[in-house]
């Protein structure tokens, strides 16, 4: 099937504004009438809960935190970009959608990104309003920094902590809805099942996690706002409760799943230092700004004391291959330079997985004090987790997995092709094609959250009677009993693995072959082990208590359990994407000197997968990408 | 009125009660001071202070009042307190809290304790063994009663130990009357808590010094 | 690496073992082996859950999510201290290099009775979502806001704003808190949005009913111990629980 985003045509200035105006609205003492569910409280979704609250919807909102306020959005650390030109260096709402475009290696489309650049500006007015506190100059302006490879200064911040305050700003928001009682709040819940009633999203089931409760909740529509997968990977920046789990039920009932492929690795994350390792820490990619990237050029160096390694014998390899780019190319490619190099056999620290970020030459220009006040917080953070001092030594960086660019499948409108099942932030695929440029995570989210949505939900409900939906109705109990049937089936198997041991076995395949660089050799690999993980779960796993209490074990095996299925469609889309583009690198597609090489001629689309049955073939269909306003170019950043 | 529910409000009466009497210990141990002048001082202060009439049993009654207040809130607020934090850990520790922060409400109680005494001792004369007497020009002698009883180690003992509970209060509770009404900053806080304890300090020396001279016969040949 | 310690070290742990919010809880002792010094402290409860799950025990229940110090989910008095006393350090931060091989750790959860036990160490804080709730926003709409550098704000007041909207709503200013006080989580949204033009106009209204909403959320009052910033992982400063009695004495002088 060829899918169509359904995208406005005419030219691309005036897309949104048009759209906006064809849609139907919904009359104001009609919105009450209508619910919506939206599962996860982010910053798509919380934003998206207050806002439709605000507007009148009847709003129930899920996460499986203890507060809204938790969301993973809290982490962000750099920054949001917006084209407000505050500068006066030439930046503009066409300079962020075409280096958005450019930056995800021309996979988005245009449409989409233009609408992200166009509303980027009500984001910085709207979270100033709530009360964010951005950072301001002396004259009490809001500041700006260049941030991820941009050569305009378009970042906001607010010191290193900008997800959080814009994350408190959504949940103020939210807090004021549900004060007001739009918006009827569920925390430690988390969405197992999706309800579909003839072809149509109408409800979720949930399991309430503290009582282990299982009940539907029915609404004319379902957002789902539930982040990225790559915890896929088991290591990643990510919080240990993120998962594909929202995603993947949805997808099971029948929702695309587009570019799984498409996951972005962070270059400049604290490298791993054993096998306990839960998790991985990022540090804002801001860093280089002022960092220099580098690696001893001879082999017998990399056990030296870094301090001890002559200028001379330092290979600055990011300076050395994007001479003007240098320490600030994107991520994905800062990312694959750091592993070329560590697989050179140059890497430096714990099992030769690291690269050294150096801060010397900055101190020398611009005093200790100075990089203190930029980044103190952040050199703060890794001298607790690695116990070295980074303005004394080079601190250690490895890349780690962030975000997943690849997400359910959504028109312009937001809604999957499940009518009536949107899709929000991370966890849709739209705006930012194979690759994600710094400080666009957070701008996208809000984007969708305050901006996109309350629109478009509208001129989906406009056109449906509104509590057109039952508990009674026979899907809801089957969809109960199946979640019922599920849980019960793991507490059975009483094997002799832990949950924890199949996920890292799960992570050590999907980091080494479906990683930083894939070959059709590893893909397959994964694709014949992936199976095996998932039968050896499925067969072998053992979970201690039961179903009906507060069971963390019993949470992540659910996690889990969906990550062994999805790790196979994402392994499947890696392997038939025969080219490379932004996060996704083949190793059979690259050019003379390991640059990414595209092909545009077979791989200019949107691949959107269709379930058919765990294990069986999924069903590729294919949204072809029109570049009317940007022409594809290599991306060059040398 | 609100002010007599909230969270706050009930802090800010105790602080501004505590305050005002803090202020009145700190002009009660002026006057005591005039003890040091000899006889003449302190019986010529104690009549005049008797001279204002009715105005003396304003000013008791406004001090009966502040305490009153002080004590009525202290008690509510210190149940809901413990209320608020039923089950103790099996270890804690510490780290800013002080031994005087966490007994406010028993030095409270002994101060309060030692305030009847006090009065019965020296305002209403109602203890056993107070000299009573009238000096040279017809006063009332405070001096010999105050004398006399501070030769007793046992009653020496009872305003030592009253007054050391008074610093501790005070230790705390004047620093944290700043807090309370909103005049502390992070830059002040270090100063005011060290003013706080200044004063408390300069309170419990000013007290103690009369039973403690008395007792060593420094002030009397 | 050669400077990277690799003895590992035996540790006792005793740790807050409750079934429900009202089944009777106490304190199971458990041994963690083979602690390596670069572990985090969940990472080294993780290890001891797989060997609990291995035998058969239910492992110990506790909340994290983020572990890089931001969500505020991690929750555990370590040593009688929340979050284990290392300065501006969440749980999730501290790192095993703080003990000594022989060490016994005491483990609990967040005690107030505002914070019931969920399970083991995991405890409901929805209270302080309440406290929100009451207040802790600026009644803005979505959309048709100002320009954002339509109203000046100046860098002290940006930053006194920002040093108090750092607070990560843990809870750790309650678990220290001798009295079980939201004071401090509660002043700082008062005072971070008090100092903002965007916040001033409801500043009276906001400070009373957060303040009232703490008080029937069943938290204590604060006594100014201070306990609070001693505990707080991301070092709040007790001057916004002034400013909080000081936007009070306004509301009420109004």
């Amino acid at each position: 099937m060829i899918l169509d985003g359904k995208c406005p045509s005419g030219p691309i200035e005036k897309t949104w504004d048009k759209h906006r105006f064809d849609l139907k609205l919904v009359n104001p003492a009609n919105k009450r009438k209508y619910k919506v569910i939206m599962v996860g409280t982010g910053l798509a979704g919380g934003a998206a809960a207050a806002s439709l609250g605000e507007l009148g919807y009847n709003v129930e909102a899920f996460c499986y935190q203890d507060s809204p306020r938790r969301a993973h959005s809290i982490a962000a650390q750099g920054g949001i970009n917006a084209a407000k030109a505050y500068p006066n260096d030439g930046d503009s709402i066409y300079r962020l959608f075409y280096d958005t475009i450019k930056g995800g290696d021309f996979r988005a489309r245009e449409a989409d990104v233009w609408r992200l650049a166009q509303v980027s500006n009500n984001i910085i007015d709207q979270c100033v309003a709530q009360g964010v506190p951005f950072a301001r100059d002396y004259a009490g302006y809001l500041d700006n920094r260049s941030f991820g490879g941009a050569q305009v200064s378009r970042t906001f911040f607010a010191r290193g902590q900008t997800g959080q305050q814009l994350l408190l700003g959504a949940y103020s928001a939210l807090s004021r809805q549900i004060k007001a009682g739009s918006v009827k709040m569920y925390n430690r819940t988390e969405m197992l099942d999706l309800i579909v009633i003839d072809g149509v999203a109408k409800g979720i089931t949930i399991r309430d996690m503290v009582t282990g409760e299982i009940r539907a909740h029915m609404g004319d529509a379902v957002c789902l706002a539930t982040g990225g997968y790559v915890n896929v990977f088991y290591l990643s920046t990510n919080a240990m409760g993120c998962s594909v789990t929202a995603n993947w039920k949805a997808h099971k009932k029948g929702a695309f799943f587009a570019n799984p492929c498409y996951t972005q690795i962070h270059p400049t994350c604290i490298p791993q230092t054993g096998d306990h390792q839960s998790k991985l820490t990022l540090m804002s990619e801001s860093l280089r700004n002022d960092g220099r990237c580098w690696v001893p050029k001879k082999k017998e160096d990399c056990g030296k004391h870094p301090n001890d390694v002559p200028e001379d014998d330092r290979d600055y390899y990011l300076e050395r291959k994007y001479p003007s780019f240098g320490n600030l190319a994107p991520r994905d490619i800062a990312s694959r330079a750091a592993k070329a190099q560590c697989d050179d056999g140059r890497g430096v620290g714990p099992g030769g997985r690291g690269v050294y970020l150096d801060f010397a030459t900055a101190i020398k220009r611009v005093s200790e004090g100075t990089i203190k006040e930029r980044y103190g917080n952040l050199f703060e953070m890794y001298e607790k987790i690695t116990d070295e001092n980074g303005y004394k030594r080079p601190m250690r960086m490895y890349p780690a997995p962030h975000y997943a660019m690849g997400g359910l499948w959504v028109d312009y409108n937001l809604m999957s092709n499940v009518p009536g099942l949107f899709v929000l932030g991370e966890a849709n695929f739209s705006v930012h094609g194979a690759n994600r440029l710094g400080a666009s995570a957070l701008m996208q989210g809000l984007a969708d959250g305050y901006f996109v949505i309350p629109y478009t939900i509208g001129g989906y409900l406009a056109g449906i009677k509104p509590g057109d939906y039952s508990l009674d109705n026979p899907e809801v109990k089957k969809s109960i009993d199946e979640v019922h049937a599920n849980i019960k089936k793991m507490f059975s198997l009483k094997g002799k693995k832990t949950v924890s041991e199949i996920y890292r076995a799960l992570g050590k395949v999907m980091w080494e072959n479906v990683g930083m660089a894939r070959s059709a050799a590893s893909l397959k690999t994964a694709l014949a082990e992936i199976p095996k993980l998932r039968d050896e779960f499925w067969n072998n796993v053992n979970i201690t208590g039961d179903g009906g209490e507060f069971n963390q074990q019993l949470e992540n095996a659910g996690r889990v359990a969906d990550f062994l299925e999805f790790a196979e469609l994402l392994s499947k889309d890696a392997l038939v994407r025969e080219e490379s583009c932004g996060g996704h690198f083949r190793v059979e597609h690259q050019m003379p000197d390991g640059e990414a090489k595209r092909n545009d001629a077979d791989f200019c689309h949107v691949a959107a997968w269709e379930f058919k049955g765990v294990g069986k073939e999924p069903e590729l269909h294919k949204e072809p990408l029109k570049f009317d306003n940007v022409h594809l170019a290599v991306r060059s950043y040398k | 009125m609100q002010i007599l529910k909230s969270a706050v409000g009930r802090k800010v009466l105790m602080a501004i009660t505590g305050q005002s009497m803090v202020l009145f210990a700190v002009v009660h141990m002026l006057g005591n001071s005039s003890i040091f002048v000899g006889p003449d001082g302190i019986n010529a202060y104690a009549k005049h202070l008797h001279d204002l009439g009715a105005l003396v049993w304003l000013f008791r009654a406004g001090l009966f009042a502040l305490a009153a207040i002080h004590i009525f809130y202290a008690i509510q607020l210190t149940l809901e307190n413990s209320a608020a934090n039923p089950a103790g850990y099996a270890v804690k520790k510490q780290i800013k809290a002080t031994f005087a922060s966490s007994t406010m409400i028993w030095t409270g109680v002994v101060i309060m304790a030692f305030i009847v005494y006090h009065l019965l001792h020296f305002t209403a004369r109602l203890t056993p063994g107070v000299v009573q007497g009238v000096d040279a020009l017809g006063r009332f002698d405070v001096f010999t009663m105050v004398v006399s009883a501070f030769k007793n180690f046992g009653t020496s003992a009872i305003y030592v130990i009253a007054m050391a509970a008074l610093f501790l209060h005070l230790s705390h509770g004047i620093q944290s009357f700043f807090q309370t009404m909103g005049w502390n900053t992070d830059k002040t806080q270090c100063t005011i808590s060290a003013i706080g304890k200044a004063v408390a300090f300069i309170l419990l020396a000013g007290y103690v010094v009369i039973p403690l001279s008395i007792l060593a016969s420094a002030l009397i040949k | 690496m050669s400077d990277h310690n690799s003895n590992t070290m035996n540790l006792t742990l005793q740790v807050w073992r409750q079934k429900g919010p009202n089944a009777p809880g106490k304190l199971e002792t458990y041994e963690a082996k083979h602690v390596s010094p670069d572990m985090s402290f969940l990472e080294m409860l993780d290890e001891v859950n797989e060997t609990l799950i291995k035998k058969g025990v239910d492992p110990i229940a506790f909340d994290h999510d983020c572990r890089e110090g931001i969500c505020g989910m991690c929750s555990q008095v370590v040593n009688g201290v929340p979050h284990g006393g290392q300065d501006r350090t969440t749980v999730c931060q501290l790192h095993m290099r703080s003990f000594k091989d022989g060490d016994t750790i005491f483990i609990e959860p967040w005690r107030a009775r505002a914070f019931p036990v969920i399970k083991d160490l995991a405890v409901d804080r929805s209270a302080l979502d309440t406290i929100i709730q009451a207040g802790g926003y600026v009644s803005c709409h979505t959309g048709g806001v100002a320009d954002g550098n339509a109203i000046l704000i100046p860098k002290p007041e940006a930053d006194y704003a920002m040093d108090a909207a750092e607070c990560i709503g843990c809870g750790a200013c309650v678990a220290g808190c001798p009295n079980g006080s939201a004071m401090l989580f509660t002043s700082a949204k008062v005072a971070q949005l008090a100092v903002l033009p965007q916040g001033k106009a409801e500043a009276a209204t906001r400070v009373n009913a957060m303040t009232e909403a703490l008080k029937e959320c069943g938290f204590g009052n604060c006594t100014n111990h201070y306990e609070c910033q001693a505990s707080c992982p991301k070092g709040i400063n007790v001057k916004f629980i002034a400013k909080l009695n000081r936007e009070y004495l306004k509301a009420i002088a109004n």
